[in-house]
Order: C-alpha cells, then structure tokens, then sequence
C-alpha cells in the first residue's frame, strides 16, 4: 500500500486550521501510547499532562506565565520563517538579552523604577538584538548559514552566561551557588494581578502578537518580508533589497528574543542563573510553526506548549515520570503538524493497483 | 466507442508505409485523466518500422502526456500499447527502455555538475566499463555526427551539445523507437539541419521516430506522416507534406487562422525611450554568461525582438535591465534619458519601465499569493498602491479587477491564488498588470512561452497597442515567428553579444540563423571598427 | 595525561572519531540531496541506545551495533516526512533533533549514574608500536579503525561506483533522475538510513569510551558541528577527515588549557569548539563560487514526482 499526493493547486482552507487539530490529536494518541508502554495508564497520563495543570487558578496563572517567552521567541520566528530566514539561535539571543538587561540591573540597584525598568528592558532587547545582528552579519557578508552560526552563537551564549554567574557577578552572598545577587525591585517585571505571578509581559506578548500581525498583512515591510521567503527570485524583482529585509527579519526576532530572556530574569526568576531557560528558544520554532507562522496562531500554540512544560512537571510529581515528557510531546507535535499540513496542498490517495488497467483493457479487446 | 472515434477522424489515409509489415507500436484508447483536465481523452496512434511519424499539437494538446505514458514515466488510466502486436505495460522508463524505446525530453534529464561521460553513463540501464562504454561513445559519435567530449561538464556546454548527450544515450541502447519531443526549439537553424541529417540517417536504419512539435514547417520537410492533436483527442491524421503549413495549423488549432496584422510602425525617427549603450557585465549566476558590449536603443512606437537561443545572456540582459542587477555603470542604461544603470527596478519603475521575466511562478508572480498581492508586486509604484508604508487594500484589489477584466483573465477573483490559474491566463494577467501601468518603456522576456493560442493573440494585441500608444517595447523570446510576426527591428544575442538590429522586413532565416550561431559575418559596425584598427596598426 | 607528542595526536584522534563517524553519514545524506539537521539528535538516541544495550547485555560491540540501529530507525521518521510527506527538511530536522533529545533524556533516565562495558583498544601487533604513528593511527578502538575504513569506502563509492555516481546525480537534479527512471526516493531512504546509523554510531563512541557515563546533554552540540564539518569539506570525503582533525585538535586544545590551569575562565575555555566552528564556517563560505559549485543543487528541496 503507497500513499500518493495529487497537488490540489490550490491551498485547502479548511486543512490550514484543521492540520493543527489533526496533529494534536495524533500527537495525544502517540504520546498516549508512549505512556503505556512506559507503564502508565495512557488516559490518566494524557489527563494528567494535558488538563491537570488547568485544574486551579494557580496552574492556570503558571501556565500563562510560561507561555510569555514561548509566545514572545516565537512571533519573531514566524516573522523570520515567513521570509525564510532560519534563526535557530533564539535561545541564545534569550539569554544575551537577559545578560545586558541583567546587567543593567545589577549594576544601578539604587535608581528609580521609573528609569531603570525602562532601560532594563531595552537593554534586554538591543542585546537580543545585537546578538541576532552578527547571524545577520556572517550570512549577509560572509555567506554563512544562519542555521548553523546561530546555533553555535546559543552554545557561547549560555557559556557566556555561566562565566558571569559562576565569576565577575556571582552572588557574594548567595553560598558559592552559580547565581547573581537578586535584582531589585526597580528592576523587576510587575505583576498585572498581584499575588497571581501573571506579570506585565503575559500582557505584553498577545499585544505584541496583534502588532506582528497588522505588520505581516498590511504593512509594504511585511508584505516584502513574505515575497522573500515565499519566492526570493520575486522579491528581488520586486525591488526589495533581501539584505535589507534578512536584517530587519533577524533584529526583530532578536530582539524579540531579548525582550524574553530580560521579562523572564526580572520576572519569574528574579536573578541570573545558569538554568534562565529551558530550552524556550527551541521550543518557541514549535509554537511558530504550530502557530502557522501567523502571530495569532502563535499565541495558541505558545500557550498549548507552555501547559506541555507544566504537564511534564505534573507528570513527573503524580506518575513518577522523568519530565523529559515534554520534549516529546513537543516533538512528536512537531512532527505530527508538518506531516498533516501536507493536507493543504495534497489530496492523500492511496495508490491504486495501476497495473491493472491495461490488463483489464486487454481483456475487453480479446 | 474508442473504435467509433478512430472512423470519424481517420481523415486521411496513411501513407508511407509498407503493406504487409504490422506497426512497431499501437496505441488505443489511451485516456489519462488529471485532475480537473483530461489530458488524453481515448488516443489512438500507430507508428511503422523506418517511419518519422510526426505527433502534431499545440501547448496543452495532450502530446506530452501520451509520449510520457508511452515511455512509461505515467500509467494511462485507460486503453492499450501493443508493441510488435503484443500488448505491454510500461511501468517505468526502463522497462520502456528494455523493449527498445528510447526519448530525448524537451528539458534535458542532465546533470550540470556531472561529466558527459558520466552523464551518459546515468542513463544506461546496464552499467558498463568506462573504457568500454568510451569506445561505444567515439563509435557512435562518428557514425551520427554527433561530436561530444567525453570528459567535459555538462554546465559548461552549449545547448546543442547537451542535446546530443540525450540522443547518444538514447543511441546506446539501440532503440527501435526513438521519441523527440520539442527537439529544435532551442537550436539554430544550422544545428536544426544537422539534427535532421541524423534523425534521417537512424530511420534509413530501421529505427522508428515519433517527433513531437508545434513547428508545421520542421514536421513538413521531416516527417512522413502526422497525427495531430487538439485538446487530448486526435483530430486528424495526414502526411504533412502533402498539406500546407496553413493546413495542419487550422486542423491544429480549429480556427480559421486570421493573419496576424500588426501593421509594422516607422518610428526610428523618434527620439529613443530606452538606450543600452556599451553594457559588459559578467554574470551573477555560476554558470551564467557574460554580457559584452551590448548597445540597443528602442524608440517610441517601436517593438525591437531580441532573438538567439537560451542561455546566451536573455536572463542576464533582463536582470541587468529589471534592475535586479545593477550595471557597472549608471550611464549604460537609459530609460527616456534618465541615466539608471545604478537604480533598483522600483526607481527604474517610477521612471517609467515595466518589466516582465521569464519565469512566471516564483519571479514574475508569487504563486503561493492572491492576484491581488501579484498585482501589487509591481504595481505598487506606478500606480501608487501604498500609503505611509501600508499596502492600500482598496486599490490594490481595484487594479487587480481592472487587470481581470482588462486581460479576460479566468479566475474566481483577485483573492484567488496566483498558482491555481492556467499558464495562459497567469501570463495574460502579469502583462495586463504591467500594459495597465501605462509605461513608457516595457521590457518582456518570453511573454508567450508556454501559452495557449488565444491567450497568445491578446498578449500580443496589448503590445502592439501600448506600442502604438508611444511606449518603447523590448521582446526577447526564443521563438523566432513570434518576433517576425510582432517587431519592427530584430537583433540576436549570442554568446553575451547583441548584433546590430535590423528592421524585420529585411532578415533573412538564413542570416539570422547564422547570427544566433555566433558564426554570422561582423556587422558593418564592427566592420568598421576593424577597418580602424586596421589603420591604426 | 600525557602531553608527549603522540598522546596529544591520541586525543585529537579520540575527539575526532565521533565527528567524524556523524558527519560522513550526514555527508551522505546531503550528497543525495538531503539535509538533515537532526543529526544532534539521531547522535543522542544512538548514545543511549548504545549505553543502555552494553549494560544490558554487557557487550560494547553489541552495544554499537544497537546504536547504529537505533540511529538508522529515528531517521526514518524524518525520511517519511520528508520523502513520503514533502515537509520543510529544515523544520522536520529541527524535530527530529528536539524529539531525539527528549527521547533519549527519557530512555536514559534509568541510566544515568550507572556504568556499562567500554569499547576496548585493540593495538595492531608491530604497527601499534612505531613511534608516534602507531599509538595515533594503529591503538584505536575497532569503531575508531571502522571510521577511517567507512569514510575511505564512501570516498570510493561515490567516486568510482556506479551507485554512488546515481546518489550524486540525485543530489544534483532530482527531476532528471526521476525521469530517467533512477528511484530518487529509494535512493535517499537509504542515504538518509545511512546516515542516521553513522550518527547513532558517532552517538555510540561518545557513550562507549569517549566519556563512558550516560548523561542528557552528552553530544554538547557535537551534531551541529558535524553538520558544519560537511559544509568545510565542500562535500567531498576526503576533507571531512582534515576538518574533523582540525575540530579534535580544538577540543583538545580546550582540555589541555583546562587541565594545566592556564588563567583562562574554563567556560571560555568550553567555547572553543564553538567559536571555532563559527569562524571555519565563515572562512569556508566566504568564498560563494565555490560552495555553490560543490553543494549538491538539489540539497534541501523537496521531490515530487509530477503525478
């Protein structure tokens, strides 16, 4: 048995929301029966990983939180994958923002919100930024692949990150442990509801999304932005310099980045660690495609995927399964939804027995 | 009902072959069925031993389909192949191959970074010794006239060469049945003649031809007798040279052929819109072709037609003209005066170009979006589409629906994808979309390839009246009647280089020919510079 | 450790073997036309798979064998998609490489900790003892000889063989081997297989003998560096060999720097592999007529066969 594409020619609307569905179906069904062969009874596992986070208001709320990096990273890869710039590396832009943003706040613990929040926070994004900006630097002038210079650049950041923790800006008082000194409180994320941990970049990030998006579809920017990843060759017939767009593309998501890695450390963490993220920048690539590489997609897939890190978590504490979980699930989701988005653009037939017809023909001319 | 079909249109009867022998090959009934178009729709076709049996049709008649099925690269949902009388299946080109078929594709199956030795070696389906396979390579090449290099790569030869690698593979198998499809559209009229010495030869051995064209005159001097296509059905068969060309064009296309009358225009007395002057430029593209010394200049109310076969400079001339590439020099290029060899295609634009590439789906036309968005893509400029750095929606779908019904191009609206319309309605929709731009000067490469009659005839209506309008047009196709029959002046690029232009009314086939050979008599021009050098010396 | 001459060359050898195991399965795979960027990953899946057969059945070779198995199979999953279901090469690699890494963090949870058999030297008797050159060349493990012999073989496969002339013409133009009737898509199922079981085997030395313990982030981004090795040979076998030494010479250089206590801050001193990736990788593709002129042209496109 063969399957077979037929193109459709067109793309099939009703796939382009239905292949995500489709995929996270599959995926429960997969990861499912991963949980039973590990020996845990798949349904309650499912519910476990799926719905049990959703049970309280604290759940919710934690769920929310992660979700503003995911969701943060991944509107800026969709801006990058829509113009077929493939930065890879956001993890590592994450982290240089939390670096020079963290900086900042370390070093003028005594300024006034006011001030020093904002400059945080910008801190954080030009070092994302900056970051992003030599990938854009070796690719346009030294014709390297982002791909691979982005990645590399995530290893050195994060090397970069454990030098300032474990040297120059370890904590004097924090015991030896590889961590800087608590930031104050004129540099930390406020919360939007008190008591909640649902701070200012859980809001930040759906607006932001809502601004992504009115740039991707109304903006000349944006609609230069998809002739380059759609058809390069048309791009540059239309005048636009793909320089020009693959470094506004790789500052955007750098930036982008940045302002999650800083939201994060002077949010939810508080101070500078070895462990800022787990992997948020590989995990926001996911939400960007599960997203459809459209901003407003991302905010669902940002938050489908932040409840998989808390359900890995619950998994972990009720069932007594390692959280690795979670990588899984994210790339088993992964996998499911490429596979399914070729519904959009094909007709999946199983391939006939074609041999057949000439026989039969044979048959009614004798 | 197949049989009932073969009466009604078994309009002639076949000549040219020797009564007693049964056919080589037979075809009945084939049906292929695609989706939203029966592209072969119950076709049935005999070829002989020692025949050159023409398969006669226009872009989309079905001739490509029915030969791929025949060589196994398809399956036919319907009918049957008899080979020697005894019903086959080819389930794929090699099995196709074993019982003695072989086909030299329109697009080559070639292998740019490969050797040619290596390249022939790919398409056998026996490996054999190099040294071995060397020796049947000098064998065969000598025998056919087929000269090749062994050891050179691909990407370096010209496309007759690379044309004689497809047949030399063929060759090698000793087929029975040799399949050309489109096999001179990008020759010279010299390489055309050397092509035919040898498809002649290989028939006088026995060896059947079935040559697929649209080229009435190339079917008529070669072939003995011609099945003809129209919309996936066979709708006569003749021997060609008994018809005129006029002939088989009506049974072709089913219409009455108006002839064409784009009265040709005097316009050299006007100033030029469009001035090339001494433009080198190397490529951009790794095996791309240099440009040399071109100069050009295009008037008002005029339509130059650059001829010469793909791949000597058209897509570097057009980049370099687009804007795409910048030219060394800002002086090189001018449009109504403005000196813009510097200048990206959108300045180029406000100055008044338009421009239309080749390729339609990814450079002329994203595929993956609306008309609307295509429309925008270089309308954007000329007709003032964007507002404080966003797309103004409402006009751009304004000039989207000025260009469908402008161009009757078939489509559900300017919210349908580029890519779900047919070649010849997409071709019809981009040159609306840059004639609808009232341009000074327009620039087109290829503007019909790959379309339709009726599509064809619109296109070429649009020019000519933007023409007669005052507008400066520039056609660079490889289709040699397509600039007879539309241009005022002809020049041939070859090898990067760009003849002098000649009003169409005084070029000859013959002279043309020789120019998009490179091998033609220097221009008086170059004449001259000769005799100077001369004197300088 | 020793810093005498041949002990240096010894552990530029023992660094490179993983790299180099990877990248000419990778080299493979791309010459057909295929990137694949789950190499990390299939690097991970065959560690693990490698550790957890050599404690279970405490057998380091079977242990390999396990793990170019197991390399071979989570390649299929990026095979399918790619081939069967025409998705992004870059986005489904991206995949398989965070799939991998979740599941062999998974797998291994049961193993970390714990010890299993180690791949053995196996000195060849008189050519182990020439000096410098023996201990370098002849003292390796048999997956160190095995990775010299396999990358000769493909050197010669694709060079001189027929089968290995169709893989590259695949790789060049998909369309014309299709038409030709050269099975495209059966030919990458196995240079993509081939692939993933050189990784699963890279995988596998790292677990075996390299660092002989189980833990989740063992490669350290080993699989990407193999991805920018196959970019600095420009494709061609022999060259995988140079760079893979260059890149053990550089790890190696960072362990010596460590082990003296040279007053460079150790996560400096970690990120050697990395700038150094970087800056080869700039070095190499500065110069775009050449990369373009070896790059397979097909490498990354999807193939569909015109129905």
């Amino acid at each position: 048995m063969m399957l077979r594409l037929e193109p459709r020619g067109e793309r099939a609307a009703l796939w382009v929301y239905g292949a995500p569905a489709l995929a996270l179906v599959c995926t429960v069904l997969i990861t499912g029966a991963i949980f039973a062969i590990l020996g845990a009874p798949p349904v309650k596992a499912i519910e476990t990983f799926l719905l049990s986070p959703l049970d309280t208001l604290a759940g919710v709320a934690s769920v929310l939180v992660r979700s503003a990096p995911l969701i943060l990273i991944g509107i800026g890869l969709a801006l990058c994958y829509r113009a077929s710039v493939w930065n890879i590396g956001a993890d590592g832009q994450f982290t240089v923002g939390a670096i020079t943003g963290g900086g900042i706040a370390l070093n003028f613990p005594h300024a006034p919100f006011a001030l020093l929040y904002p400059a945080v926070l910008v801190a954080g994004i030009a070092g994302g930024m900056a970051y992003a900006a030599i990938v854009a630097l070796l690719k346009l002038r030294f014709n390297a692949s982002e791909i691979l210079t982005s990645l590399m650049l995530t290893y050195i950041a994060q090397l970069l990150l454990v030098w300032l923790v474990t040297g120059p800006w370890r904590d004097p008082h924090g015991f030896g442990f590889p961590q800087s000194a608590m930031f104050p409180d004129a540099a930390t994320t406020p919360d939007v509801f008190p008591g909640t941990g649902i701070h200012l970049g859980c809001l930040l990030a759906p607006l932001l999304a809502l601004l992504v998006w009115l740039l991707m579809t109304r903006s000349t920017l944006g609609f230069q932005l998809r002739v380059l990843g759609a058809a390069p060759r048309a791009a540059r017939y239309g005048g636009f310099s793909q320089a020009r767009l693959t470094w506004i593309a790789l500052l955007v998501s750098g930036g982008l980045s940045g302002l999650a890695g800083i939201i994060e450390v002077t949010g939810p963490i508080g101070q500078l660690t070895t462990s800022i993220t787990p992997g948020y920048g590989f995990t926001a690539v996911i939400v960007a495609f599960l997203g459809r590489l459209h901003p407003v997609g991302v905010i669902f897939a940002g938050l489908l995927l932040a409840l998989s890190y808390r359900g890995g978590d619950a998994a972990q504490i009720s069932l007594g399964m390692p959280n690795a979980v979670t990588g899984i699930f994210q790339g088993i989701l992964l996998f499911c939804l490429l596979g399914a988005d070729v519904l959009i653009l094909y007709r999946v037939r199983l391939r006939r027995r074609a041999r057949l017809a000439p026989v039969a023909a044979t048959e009614r001319a004798s | 009902m197949a049989g009932d079909r073969e009466v009604a249109f078994e309009a002639e009867a076949p000549a040219g072959r020797e009564p007693g022998t049964g056919p080589l090959l037979s075809l009945a009934g084939i049906v292929k069925q695609f989706p939203g178009c029966r592209a072969n729709d119950g076709i049935d076709l005999e070829i002989a031993e020692h025949e050159i049996h023409a398969l006669l049709g226009e872009n989309g008649a079905g001739k490509s389909t029915l030969v791929k099925i025949l060589y196994g690269v398809l399956r036919a949902d319907e009918g049957e192949i008899r080979w020697r009388g005894r019903p086959v299946a080819f389930s794929s080109p090699a099995a196709a191959r074993e019982r003695g078929i072989g086909m030299v594709f329109q697009h080559f199956s070639l292998f740019d970074s490969l050797t040619v030795a290596e390249n022939i070696a790919l398409g056998l389906d026996q490996p054999e010794s190099r040294r071995g396979l060397g020796n049947r390579i000098a064998e065969i090449s000598a025998r056919y006239g087929l000269p090749l290099d062994p050891h050179r790569v691909v990407h370096d030869l010209s496309v007759g060469e690379r044309q004689r690698i497809e047949i030399m593979r063929c060759l090698l198998q000793n087929p029975k049945l040799l399949i050309m499809d489109e096999p001179t559209s990008v020759l010279t009229p010299q390489e055309v003649e050397r092509l035919f010495a040898t498809l002649r030869r290989l028939a006088a051995e026995g060896c059947a031809i079935l040559y697929i064209s649209h080229k009435l005159e190339e079917v008529r001097a070669l072939c003995s007798r011609a099945t003809i296509l129209r919309l996936g059905r066979v709708v006569g068969r003749c021997a060609p040279a008994e018809k005129s060309a006029r002939e088989l064009a009506e049974m072709m296309i089913n219409a009455r052929l108006q002839p064409q009358n784009f009265a040709h225009r005097a316009a050299r007395e006007q100033p030029a819109r469009l001035e090339i002057a001494g433009l080198s430029q190397r490529s951009a593209h790794t095996f791309g072709t240099t440009l040399t010394d071109i100069s050009l200049r295009v008037a008002g109310g005029e339509i130059v037609g650059i001829a010469g076969i793909a791949g000597n400079g058209q897509a570097e001339l057009m980049e370099t003209l687009t804007g795409e590439q910048l030219s060394p020099q800002a002086e090189t290029i001018r449009l109504d005066g403005a000196a813009v060899g510097r200048l990206g295609p959108r300045e180029r634009r406000r100055r008044g170009g338009a421009f239309l590439p080749e390729e339609r789906n990814g450079h002329g036309a994203v595929g993956t979006m609306s008309l609307a968005e295509n429309a925008y893509l270089s309308g954007a400029v000329r007709k003032g589409l964007q507002r404080l750095g966003f797309v103004d929606r409402g006009r751009t779908r304004e000039f989207a629906l000025e260009i469908i019904a402008g161009f009757d191009v078939r489509t559900t609206g300017p919210d349908a994808e580029a890519r779900a319309l047919s070649g010849g309605n997409l071709q019809k929709f981009l040159v609306g979309r840059e004639v609808l731009q009232n341009p000074g000067i327009l620039v087109l490469n290829q503007p019909t390839w790959g379309v339709d009659a009726g599509a064809a005839a619109a296109i070429y209506t649009a020019i000519a009246a933007l023409a007669r309008a005052g507008a400066a047009v520039l056609v660079i196709s490889q289709d040699l009647d397509e600039i007879l029959m539309l241009c005022d002046r002809i020049a041939v690029l070859a090898a990067g280089r760009l003849s002098a232009p000649m009003p169409v009314g005084e070029a000859t086939i013959e002279h043309i020919g020789l120019l998009m050979g490179g091998s033609a008599a220097p221009s008086p021009a170059r004449d001259a510079q000769a005799a100077q050098g001369g004197t300088a010396r | 450790m020793s810093v005498a001459g041949g002990g240096i060359l010894v552990s530029i050898v023992s660094a490179s073997t993983p790299l180099l195991l990877a990248a000419s399965g990778e080299l493979v795979a791309e010459k057909s036309g295929v990137l694949n960027l789950g190499v990390e990953g299939m690097m991970l899946i065959g560690a693990i798979a490698g550790f957890a057969t050599a404690h279970v059945t405490a057998s380091a070779p079977l242990g390999v064998l396990a793990a170019a198995a197991a390399g071979a199979a989570i390649s299929m999953i990026f095979a399918v998609l790619t081939l069967a279901l025409l998705t992004n090469q870059i986005a489904t690699g991206l995949a398989l490489t965070i799939f991998g890494h979740g599941f062999a963090a998974l797998l291994g949870a049961r193993f970390v900790g714990i010890a299993a058999p180690t791949l053995q030297r196996l000195p060849l008797p008189l050519l182990a003892d020439i000096p410098y050159l023996g201990p370098v060349l002849f003292d390796q493990t048999a997956l160190g000889y095995a990775s010299f012999a396999i990358l000769g073989a493909i050197a010669w496969f694709l060079a001189r063989t027929h089968a290995g002339l169709t893989l590259r013409a695949v790789g060049d133009n998909h369309d014309a081997a299709h038409a030709i009737g050269h099975p495209v898509r059966a030919i990458r199922y196995g240079a993509i297989g081939f692939g993933g079981a050189m990784a699963g085997m890279g995988g596998a030395y790292l677990s075996l003998f390299y660092s002989p313990l189980w833990s989740q982030d063992l490669t350290a981004g080993r699989g990407w560096i193999a991805l920018a090795l196959v970019v600095f040979s420009a494709w061609r076998p022999l060259w995988l060999l140079v760079g893979a030494y260059l890149f053990g010479g550089i790890t190696f250089l960072s362990l010596y720097l460590q082990g003296f206590g040279v007053a460079i801050p150790s996560p400096f001193i970690s990120m050697l592999p990395y700038v150094g990736t970087v800056a080869v990788l700039v070095l190499i593709s500065r110069d775009r007529r050449r990369i373009r002129l070896n790059q397979p042209a097909c490498l990354g496109q999807p193939f569909h066969a015109a129905a």
